[in-house]
């Protein structure tokens, strides 16, 4: 059976409007439960960075300029450096190493 | 409205850096998407409707098998779930009385980062705010992967390689300063990071997509912190106490 390539997308678009939407629209107010309160309170900051290590270190073409970037964008996280700082800094040290390692070889 | 239209130019401007990274991003997932058979119009359209990495790149894979679409729904379902926990996670930062109509868009405009850039804000959740960076981050998205479709490898490999941390870098900007400030968190998100690595170096893991690993992590991860570290304040106390930091920044 041949499949049409826009139903795939609109089936992809639908799935991913209501799994974005459905909590939403029907959680209305503060939950009151502490527990749910407190897990959705560690949700972000957990995600986050379960998303960021060990990913970090695969997306460059070597794994030590993802590992300063990282180590990099912590400090400067630390020090309360700006959003678009702090992305223009990783990028920085991933070119920088990557070039330095490409001169040595 | 004033307010509104700040948090509107707010938005763009912590925009810019994800839309910047989104395309360098969005144009590798062209790359697969061309393999799939997509036109740039179908890459553009999957896009500006999903705009989820993970989830379109499964999406894609997808199309390549051929298969029914009720296996399409579920892959999906399983590789954005962590979608439905921001959403929960959001919900808790809208003032209850917030229209339906703008509970749907910012919904629609969930991603990885403008989730981020949106927690990262004190206080109430403006909308208007996550329109703004929705505005800029998703058409970017959207036209890179059209571009990826149309060009394949233009960007040296040396930029596409460098551009790719700048969303982990933005991540970081968000989870650091929060485990700065709250000793708790900091240990969390250390666990983290921690857990994250060495389940990636389980060998009999290696099955299990990036993405569900993510979703099951996070639950794990947070049922077991919010056990033993139950958030202290009530509701109201704690966005009080997010107003007057808010005015103490300005």
């Amino acid at each position: 059976m041949i499949h049409n390539i826009y139903l795939y997308i609109l089936t992809a678009a639908a799935v991913s409007f209501l799994i974005r939407v459905l909590p939403l629209t029907l959680i209305r107010g503060k939950i009151k439960n502490r527990f749910i309160r407190s897990f959705l309170y560690y949700v972000p900051y957990v995600t986050l960075a379960v998303m960021t290590f060990p990913a970090i270190l695969t997306a460059p073409q070597i794994p030590i300029a993802g590992i300063l970037a990282f180590i990099a964008g912590i400090i400067a996280a630390w020090r309360k450096v700006n959003m678009v700082g702090i992305a223009a800094l990783c990028c920085a040290v991933v070119f920088f190493c990557e070039t330095f390692v490409a001169f040595i070889l | 409205m004033n307010r509104n239209t700040n948090a509107f130019k707010n938005g763009i401007q912590d925009g810019i850096p994800i839309a910047l990274g989104y395309f360098a991003v969005a144009f590798s997932l062209g790359i697969v998407a061309r393999k799939a058979g997509l036109n740039p119009f179908q890459g553009f359209l999957s896009s500006i409707l999903n705009h989820a990495s993970a989830g379109e790149y499964a999406e894609f894979t997808v199309i390549m098998a051929n298969a029914p679409y009720f296996e399409m729904a579920f892959v999906i379902l399983v590789t954005n779930i962590r979608y439905l926990l921001m959403s929960c996670a959001l919900s808790q930062r809208f003032s209850p009385d917030t229209p339906l109509l703008h509970r749907l868009i910012v919904g629609f405009g969930i991603t990885d980062e403008i989730f981020g850039i949106s927690i990262a804000r004190a206080g109430d959740l403006n909308p208007w705010h996550n329109y703004g960076a929705m505005t800029i981050a998703l058409p970017s998205w959207a036209a890179g992967t059209a571009m990826g479709i149309i060009a394949g490898n233009i960007l040296p490999t040396a930029a596409v390689s460098a551009l790719s941390v700048a969303l982990y870098g933005m991540f970081l900007a968000v989870i650091i300063p929060a485990a700065h400030t709250d000793k708790i968190v900091g240990s969390v998100v250390t666990a983290s990071f921690l857990i994250s690595f060495l389940v990636s170096k389980i060998p009999s893991l290696a099955a299990i997509s990036n993405s569900l690993k993510i979703s099951l992590l996070t639950i794990l991860i947070s049922g077991i912190s919010a056990f033993f570290f139950p958030v202290k304040e009530d509701p109201e106390e704690s966005s009080l106490t997010d107003e007057d930091q808010e005015v103490t920044v300005r």
